[in-house]
């Protein structure tokens, strides 16, 4: 067989779980110095794949071929010796760790009596971080970067294996823009010096402007590999969901009605100063800014999972007090997180256990017991309804892919039918035909007489969905606009990085003490 | 070591343990004079030293997010072994009747071998069955101490050499023997820990097992060596407990892992892994020995020191959460 074309040849593959069969006999091929997307919907088998070749999985059929030869029933560290590194979908650093070790995990350097050379260790590290320009002291622990600059380290690790095939699994969920544009430059260079990546993104437009070539996957098979310049982005899409797509944002017309959220001055010591906006009944309220511009820290606060230092909450016009995520829930909010591992999902529990979790007390029977079959029927009409690609009620959350298990979550806040309900990054790692879905669930909750409060960094699903937009800048609100034709992502952005801003210093001043 | 602001909080927040132990000795000082002579401070040290060496080892054990119940057990096994090795030919209770006299360094190998595998059995079972730590080291508690009665018949082996009296009670420069040899086992602890691979991975393996595993670390192979190593100090602290008593019996130090524990968790090694320090169980076990020792000199019944104890293991942690709580 002719293999010196390609460094990677993925010839068959076959992957099975209890219950799943993830991998049908899959192919994939990349070339030297190739850049590889790899698409398709949420619990296609991409991670798989990638985890069968990185050693994690051994396929249960097929064949691989590196660099010539074939290589089979080897562990992770062999794939790295051979030049396999991997960026994995869910980030996993050692928290309590210096960046340097996170680093060097596994292959740190020593000295000549055999103990760890920490001098050596510092100086590799400022160069590898200096690669990715990412301008933190190599001691700093894990536990205090932001979720992007970890994502760095993480990029700057498999970078630093010097490997011949890096696989990124969506590197950039997690990343702002700027840290994006970085991502691509190392892409460049590493195509360069003729490193060879395959790229895993649901951010369609990013894989048109880095891939060279595109396999899209669906329901564990490859349907095809394309050159990039010869495949649209509507025609991608048509492949990964097998039909084409109606609209992306599917915003129905809906009456706004009196005020129901009233947010009033509201500070937090360190993140944020002066909030203040109404959601209205009906009405899809988006939050936009920048990463670290207290987005997030303001909803958490709404909702008590962070204490405020000052302002005041109203709910239909009474002031209400809320100490902690219990009397926000029974104020009749819901709040789905934006880390999905750390604050959404019970990793071992099933997909019902975690749906049904906070609903519990509605499918108690009058002799204090729980109905499992209504929770199991609840559980089964919003399986079917968003599409939760799971064998079972009762399989483990924790091995649905990512995009399903935050539908697991987005379902578990909807069967609280609450009145208020904060969404904080709702469709992060999530495929586009899941994404119209769960914008169609939004538009249907607001239309229903619900608020809405997204928080998103992804501009077009602001501009697509929201009613009114609020833009935060460094903890304070620069704008709050009427969306429109004439509000775009570059009048967003002006408010976001604070060349703009409505709500001058001295205005606030008048009714705020500092 | 980071970019921290150096402020007083900081520093309280990070020794807050240590402060607490100087204060301890302070008031102490104060109260009873008879506290603060050199023979008492060489006192506490060795007091600590027993289930200091275990400490150490169970630094390793909860960083890797795991735990060891059997060291007490493992120390009573090694412990006899030892001493039915090293009678002395005055012994009237023979143990080997027609043995001679056995050079010191028998004994001694002896109780570091048992040590290491009964450790490297509770590692094998952690690393390749994957039984919880919790389950295949309270298997071993009884195991261990069980093989102990039946190899004494339940009763005290006694009348050791000299050789193995001057570990026990024997000084170098002034220095128990005992609080030399805690010493050295620190200072190897400290560097294993701190300078070697292998002690960069015992974080990794506690912090985030699936990292480590995906960086190309033998966790399995880790955590087998984590149990041995923690074996290995158990036999050593045996041979150090025997030599102090000149005897052993097949009941000894039931209930030690319980003060290691307490030693390394008051020493701010934390329970959900990755994070711990050789100094703080070298730390938390001194205070756990000024505090008896304080508590005896003023006369303080043992039945009251015992709540008092388990009050103060529970404050310290508390204190210990509120630190990482405070950075949110
Ligand atoms: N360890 C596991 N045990 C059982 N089923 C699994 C396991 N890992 C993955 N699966 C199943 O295999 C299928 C493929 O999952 P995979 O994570 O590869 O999808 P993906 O294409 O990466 O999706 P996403 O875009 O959401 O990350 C899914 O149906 C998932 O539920
Ligand atoms: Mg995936």
């Amino acid at each position: 067989m002719d293999n010196d074309n390609y460094l990677l040849r993925m010839v068959n593959i076959d992957k099975s779980f209890p219950g799943v069969q993830a991998l049908k006999g899959v192919n994939l091929n990349v070339g030297y110095g190739e850049v590889h997307a790899l698409v398709g919907e949420n619990g296609a088998g991409k991670s798989t794949l990638m985890k069968c070749l990185i050693g994690i999985y051994s396929p249960n059929g097929g064949e691989i071929y590196f660099d010539g030869k074939k290589i089979e029933n080897y562990t992770t560290a062999q794939a790295l010796q051979m030049g396999i590194s991997m960026i994995h979908q869910e980030l996993s650093p050692i928290l309590y760790r210096p960046i340097m070790e996170n680093l060097w995990l596994g292959r740190e350097p020593i000295n000549k009596f055999g103990f760890v050379d920490h001098k050596q260790m510092y100086k590799q590290s400022l160069d590898v971080l200096k690669e990715i320009e990412l301008d933190e002291d190599p001691r700093t622990l894990m536990a205090n970067l932001t979720v992007a600059k970890m994502q760095m380290v993480e990029i700057a690790k498999a970078i630093s294996y010097n490997a011949k095939l890096i696989i990124m699994d969506e590197p950039s969920s997690a990343l702002t823009e700027h840290e994006e544009e970085q991502l691509f430059k190392i892409i460049r260079k590493l195509k360069e010096s003729g490193t060879s990546v395959i790229y895993i993104s649901h951010r369609l437009s990013e894989i048109i402007s880095i891939a060279d070539k595109v396999t899209v996957m669906r329901d564990g098979r490859d349907v095809g590999t394309e050159n990039i310049e010869n495949i649209s982005l509507d025609q991608i899409i048509t492949m990964m969901i097998g039909r084409t797509m109606d609209e992306m944002y599917p915003k129905l017309k809906v009456n706004i009605g009196e005020p129901i959220l009233q947010v009033k001055n509201l500070s937090h010591r360190k993140y944020f100063k002066n909030v203040s906006f109404e959601v209205r009944r009906g009405e899809i309220f988006g939050i936009a800014g920048l990463i670290g511009a207290g987005r997030t820290e303001v909803i958490e606060t709404i909702f008590g999972i962070r204490p405020k230092s000052e302002g005041e909450i109203l709910i239909n016009g009474k002031p209400v007090e809320i100490n902690s995520p219990r009397d926000a829930i029974a104020n009749r909010m819901g709040f789905l997180t934006e880390d999905r591992r750390a604050t959404g999902i019970f990793s071992v529990l099933g997909v019902d256990v975690n749906m049904a979790i906070p609903n519990y007390d509605r499918f108690v029977t009058k002799f204090g017991f729980v109905n499992e079959r209504a929770v199991s029927e609840s559980c089964m009409k919003f399986v079917n309804e968003i599409q939760i690609k799971t064998p079972s009620l009762t399989q483990k959350i924790q091995n649905l892919s990512g995009g399903n298990q935050q539908k697991v979550l987005m379902a578990r806040w909807l069967m609280t039918e609450p009145d208020i309900l904060f969404l904080d990054e709702p469709t992060r790692g999530i495929d586009v035909g899941a994404k119209a879905e769960i914008y169609k669930l939004i538009t249907m909750l607001a239309a229903d007489g619900k608020c809405i409060v997204m928080v998103s960094s992804e501009l077009p699903e602001i501009l697509g969905m929201s009613d009114r937009i609020m833009v935060m800048h460094e903890g304070r609100v620069t704008a709050i606009l009427d969306n429109g034709p004439d509000i775009t992502q570059e009048v967003i952005m002006r408010y976001a990085t604070g060349t703009e801003n409505d709500f001058k210093e001295e205005y606030r001043g008048i009714y705020a003490k500092e | 070591m980071q970019k921290n602001k150096f402020s007083f909080q900081n520093i309280f927040e990070k020794y807050g343990i240590v402060f607490v132990l100087i204060l301890m000795i302070v008031l102490m000082s104060i109260a009873k004079p008879s506290f603060r002579t050199m023979n008492n401070f060489l006192n506490i040290l060795t007091q600590s030293s027993i289930y200091g060496i275990l400490a150490l080892g169970m630094t390793l054990v909860i960083i890797s997010k795991g735990i060891d119940l059997s060291v007490g057990s493992i120390l009573g096994l090694s412990a006899v072994i030892a001493a039915s090795l090293g009678q002395s030919m005055t012994a009237s209770n023979k143990y080997f009747p027609d043995m001679g006299e056995l050079p010191i360094i028998i004994p001694v190998i002896a109780a570091l071998l048992v040590g290491s595998l009964c450790g490297a059995i509770n590692g094998g079972l952690i690393a390749f069955t994957g039984i919880p730590a919790f389950i295949a080291t309270l298997g071993m508690t009884t195991i261990a101490r069980g093989f102990a009665y039946i190899y004494t018949d339940g009763k005290p082996i006694s009348t050791l050499t000299p050789a193995f009296k001057f570990i026990g009670q024997g000084k170098i420069l002034g220095i128990p023997m005992p609080a030399v040899i805690y010493l050295i086992m620190i200072i190897i602890t400290w560097v294993l820990l701190n300078n070697t691979r292998f002690g960069k991975r015992v974080y990794a393996v506690g912090g985030n097992i699936n990292a480590a595993e995906v960086s190309g670390v033998n966790v399995k192979k880790m955590l087998f060596l984590i149990y041995t190593y923690m074996g290995l100090l158990a036999g050593i602290s045996a041979v150090v407990s025997t030599g102090r008593m000149v005897s052993a019996q097949p009941g000894l130090a039931a209930g030690y892992e319980l003060t290691a524990i307490a030693s390394t968790t008051i020493g701010g090694t934390s329970h959900s892994g990755g994070i711990g320090t050789v100094w703080g169980a070298v730390v938390g076990a001194l205070v756990l020995a000024v505090m008896r020792n304080g508590m005896t000199i003023l006369g303080i019944h043992s039945y009251w020191q015992q709540i008092v104890e388990g009050l103060v293991i529970i404050i310290a942690v508390i204190l210990d959460m509120r630190k990482n709580a405070r950075k949110k």
